[in-house]
C-alpha cells in the first residue's frame, strides 16, 4: 500500500493498487445524485468525506457508491440501517465500525474491512486483505472470495463468513463471536484464542498455542448452518455442517503459570 | 523499608552494593515462587529527572513579575491541527490514561470529578469508557488500545479527543496485563471476556502495522467521527525522535511521550526496570522532532512520567512540552498510600509509602481494586476535591516559577532559563551544567 503523502488529506489517486471501475458509468453521478430512493456517490467526482458526512445524517436509506477506486475509510462508521452498495474496490477500513447498515462491496476490499463492527452485515464480494473483521463486537462479516491474514483478529462477538481460504495468524486472542471457512486457514490459527468458535471445511494449517479441534456436537452443525444460511450458502451436500471441524480453546492459557512459559 | 539497624557497620556488617537487600530478596523471592514479580508503578531506580534541574529566576538581566499580581496565564488548546473541536484547558496538567478494570468506577468517577472542577481534561484506559467518568469529565479522551477492549464507535462519538496508544513508558513494546482477581463481572463483561481469568491486553493493534497504516487508520478515525475531535499518539518513551516524527507524519494533531518513570497497573518488574528512557531524555528529543517538522506548538506534546510537582510541570514545559500528565500523583491525591491505611498495608505485606501492588486488587485505599467493599471506601465527590485540590497547587506552583522567571504564561518558559545540577541531566536535557555553559554532548546525532 502505497504511503499517504498528506495524511490530512484523502487522494485517491495516491492509493496502490486501486482498480477503477467507471466502464458502465452511464449518467454523471455528482455529490450525491439521487436516483429512485437511492442517493449516489462518484468518488471520483466527490470525496470519501462528503459521502460519510451523508452517512452519518442520511437522508435516505440506500446509497450506492460509485468508482471506489480503493479508497479508505468508505462507508466508516455509519450508525444507521442503511443499505450500502459500493461498486468496486475498497481501500482500508471499509464499513470500519459499522453499526447496523448493511454495505456490500462489489470488488475487493483492503485491511480492516469492517473493523470493530458493532451490528449490521457486511458482504464482499471479492476478497479481503489482511485483519478482515477485526475486534468486530457483533454484526456478520461475509466474504465471498478469501481473506488474508489475522482475519478475525481479537474478534469480540462477530460472526465472520469467509468463502475461500484465510491466511495465518487468523483468530488471533479470539474473544468471541464465530469464524466460519469454506476453505483452508494458515498457520497459527486461533492462537491464544478465549471463547471464539472456528469452523474449517478445509485444512488448518498448524494450530496456534492453546487452540485445538473440538468435537463438532449437534448445536454447533445447527449454529454452522446458521451462519451459513446467512451468508447465502446451502449447508448441505459439499457445505454440509459436518464437512467442518470446529477448533476452539483448550483454556489452558487463561491463568499465568510459570509451566506455560514455553507457550507464551 | 525498615532503616538500617544503626550498628551494622560497627558490627563489621557491610551491605553489598551489587547485592543490596532488594536484589537479595528479588533472588529468594524468585527462587520461591518460580514466576517473575508483577507490579504496579513505575521506574524505582534512580534515574536522571526533573530534580536535577533547576530554573534561573529573573534578577538584573531578565526582570520578573508580580507575584499574585501580574497575570501568568496557564491555559493550553490541544489538536487544533485537523480536529474542528480542540480541546481548550484552562491548565497545563491533565490525568493521563488509567483503566477501568485497573482502577475502579469510584476512581474513574473521582478523576473525572476533580478533572473537570480545574477545566482540564481526563482521560479513558484498556477496557472502555464507563459512564461514571463520562458523566463526570467534562474534557474526556478515550484512548484506542491494541486490546480495542469495551472499544466502541458510540463512545468513541462521545469523546472530546482520541488517543491512539502505542504504548507506555513503564513498558515500551509491551502489552498489558490484568489479573483474575481484578476482573469482576462487570469489567469482564465490557471487555467481553470470562470473569476471572487472567487477561493479556496486546502489545500491537490488530490492523495495522507502521506508520503508513497509522496515517490510514487515523484517517479512519477522523472519518467517523467526523473531524471533530483531536486526535493524539501515546508512546513510551525509547526511540522517541525517530517516533515522534513518525506519529506527526501518521498525522497525530497531539504527541503524548510517556518516560520510563511512567506508573503502570500491573507489569513485571524487570519491564518497568529496564526497558524505556527517563522522561528527562525523552523531552528534548520528541521537541526536537517537533521543531524539525515546523510543528513544535502546532502538533502539542504531552509529557508524563514521573510529574510530581509545579516544578516538574514547569521543567517539562520550559523543556518544550504544551502541557503533562499525570497517572501515579493523581491516585496519591485521591488517597493511593495514604498512611491511616498504615495497619491493613501492613496485613498485605506492604506500607504505606511503598504500596504498589495495583495488580492484586486488594487496594485498602479502595482505589486500584474491583472488590465493592474496598471500592466503596472512596467517595468519588471526596476525592475529585482532593484532586482538585492538588492540580490547583501544581499549576500555582508553575506559576510561581514561571513568574519568577519574567513569563506571563507558563509556555513561555524555555530551556534558557534551565540549568543541570548534573552532566548527566544536563547531557539528557540539554542544558547547560550550573555555573558553566557546557552541555555535554551537543552537536551529537539524537
Ligand atoms: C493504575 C494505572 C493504570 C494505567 N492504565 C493505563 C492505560 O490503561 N492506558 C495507558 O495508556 N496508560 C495507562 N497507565 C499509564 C498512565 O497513562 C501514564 O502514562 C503514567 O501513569 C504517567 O506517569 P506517572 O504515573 O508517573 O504520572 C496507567 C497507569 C497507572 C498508574
Amino acid at each position: 500500500m502505497a504511503p499517504l503523502s498528506d495524511p490530512g488529506t484523502v487522494d485517491p489517486a495516491t492509493v496502490g493498487g486501486a482498480a477503477v471501475e467507471a466502464a458502465t458509468l452511464t449518467e454523471s453521478a455528482a455529490d450525491g445524485a439521487r436516483t429512485a430512493g437511492t442517493v449516489t456517490f462518484d468518488l471520483a467526482a466527490t470525496t470519501v468525506r462528503a459521502l460519510n458526512s451523508e452517512l452519518h445524517a442520511p437522508s435516505a436509506t440506500s446509497y450506492e457508491v460509485l468508482r471506489p477506486q480503493g479508497a479508505h475509510a468508505i462507508a466508516a462508521g455509519v450508525h444507521a440501517p442503511l443499505t450500502v452498495d459500493i461498486r468496486g474496490h475498497a481501500g482500508y477500513y471499509c464499513a470500519g465500525m459499522n453499526d447496523g447498515a448493511t454495505v456490500t462491496v462489489h470488488g475487493s476490499v483492503g485491511t480492516g474491512v469492517a473493523e470493530n463492527m458493532m451490528s449490521g452485515v457486511v458482504r464482499v464480494r471479492g476478497d479481503a486483505s489482511q485483519s478482515a473483521g477485526a475486534t468486530g463486537h457483533g454484526g456478520l462479516l461475509v466474504i465471498e472470495g478469501s481473506a488474508s491474514m489475522r482475519c478475525g483478529i481479537s474478534m469480540k462477538g462477530i460472526d465472520i463468513v469467509v468463502g475461500g481460504d484465510i491466511g495465518p495468524m487468523s483468530a488471533f486472542m479470539a474473544q468471541a463471536g464465530r469464524l466460519v471457512v469454506c476453505g483452508d486457514a494458515g498457520d497459527g490459527l486461533g492462537d491464544s484464542i478465549y471463547e471464539a468458535r472456528i469452523y474449517v471445511r478445509g485444512a488448518a494449517g498448524g494450530l496456534g498455542a492453546d487452540c485445538v479441534e473440538k468435537e463438532l456436537r449437534p448445536e454447533h452443525a445447527a449454529e454452522l448452518a446458521e451462519l451459513l444460511t446467512a451468508a447465502g450458502i446451502e449447508p448441505t451436500g459439499a457445505y454440509a455442517p459436518t464437512r467442518f471441524r470446529r477448533y476452539g480453546s483448550a483454556r489452558r492459557l487463561y491463568h499465568f503459570a510459570t509451566h506455560n512459559s514455553a507457550a507464551y | 523499608m525498615t532503616g538500617y539497624p544503626p550498628d551494622t557497620a560497627s558490627l563489621g556488617l557491610r551491605e553489598s552494593h551489587t547485592f543490596d537487600r532488594a536484589t537479595i530478596a528479588g533472588i529468594q523471592r524468585a527462587a520461591a515462587t518460580g514466576i517473575y514479580d508483577v507490579r504496579g508503578g513505575g521506574a524505582k531506580r534512580r534515574l536522571p529527572h526533573f530534580d536535577d534541574l533547576l530554573f534561573l529566576g529573573a534578577s538584573m538581566s531578565r526582570y520578573p513579575l508580580e507575584g499574585y499580581r501580574e497575570r501568568c496565564a496557564t491555559d493550553v488548546v490541544l489538536g487544533d491541527r485537523n480536529a474542528r473541536y480542540p480541546l481548550h484547558l484552562a491548565i497545563p496538567v491533565t490525568i493521563a490514561g488509567m483503566s477501568f478494570g485497573a482502577l475502579s468506577a469510584q476512581a474513574k468517577e473521582a478523576l473525572g470529578r476533580g478533572a473537570s472542577e480545574v477545566g482540564t481534561s481526563t482521560t479513558t484506559g484498556d477496557g472502555g469508557m464507563t459512564p461514571e467518568e463520562r458523566g463526570q469529565s467534562k474534557h474526556l479522551v478515550y484512548q484506542y488500545l491494541p486490546s480495542r477492549y469495551g472499544m466502541n464507535p458510540t463512545d468513541l462519538r462521545k469523546a472530546d479527543a482520541i488517543e491512539v496508544v502505542l504504548g507506555q513508558g513503564a513498558k515500551p513494546g509491551g502489552g498489558g496485563m490484568l489479573l483474575g482477581q481484578k476482573i469482576s463481572g462487570r469489567v469482564a463483561q465490557m471487555r467481553t471476556l470470562p470473569a476471572g481469568i487472567d487477561q493479556r491486553s496486546a502489545c500491537r493493534h490488530p490492523d495495522w502495522t507502521g506508520p503508513d497504516d497509522l496515517a490510514i487508520k487515523i484517517l479512519e478515525l477522523r472519518e467517523i467521527t467526523d473531524w471533530e475531535k483531536p486526535i493524539y499518539v501515546k508512546i513510551g518513551a525509547s526511540r522517541t525522535y525517530y517516533d515522534v516524527k513518525l506519529a506527526v507524519a501518521s498525522g497525530a494533531d497531539v504527541v503524548v511521550v510517556d518516560g520510563m518513570q511512567g506508573g503502570t497497573a500491573a507489569t513485571q518488574d524487570v519491564f518497568i526496570e529496564h526497558v524505556g528512557i527517563p522522561t528527562l531524555a525523552a523531552i528534548p528529543q520528541a521537541v526536537q522532532a517537533l521543531r524539525e517538522l515546523g510543528l513544535h506548538r502546532k502538533v502539542q506534546l504531552i509529557v508524563s512520567g514521573g510529574i510530581r510537582t509545579g516544578a516538574d510541570v514547569a521543567k517539562a514545559m520550559a523543556l518544550g512540552a504544551d502541557a503533562v500528565a499525570i497517572g501515579t500523583a493523581a491516585l496519591i491525591a485521591l488517597g493511593d498510600n495514604d498512611p491511616r491505611h498504615a495497619d491493613e498495608y501492613a496485613g498485605i505485606g506492604s506500607a504505606a509509602g511503598f504500596y504498589d501492588d495495583y495488580q492484586d486488587g486488594r487496594d485498602p485505599a479502595g482505589i486500584t481494586t474491583q472488590d465493592p467493599e474496598l471500592a466503596a471506601r472512596l467517595d468519588p465527590a471526596e476525592g475529585g476535591r482532593r484532586l482538585a485540590n492538588y492540580l490547583r497547587v501544581l499549576t500555582m506552583e508553575a506559576q510561581t516559577i514561571a513568574r519568577a522567571c519574567g513569563k506571563s504564561h507558563v509556555r513561555n518558559l524555555e530551556p534558557e532559563d534551565l540549568v543541570a545540577l548534573t552532566i548527566e541531566a544536563a547531557a539528557m536535557a540539554r542544558v547547560p551544567l550550573a555555573g558553566t555553559s557546557w552541555i555535554p554532548g551537543q552537536g551529537g546525532a539524537p
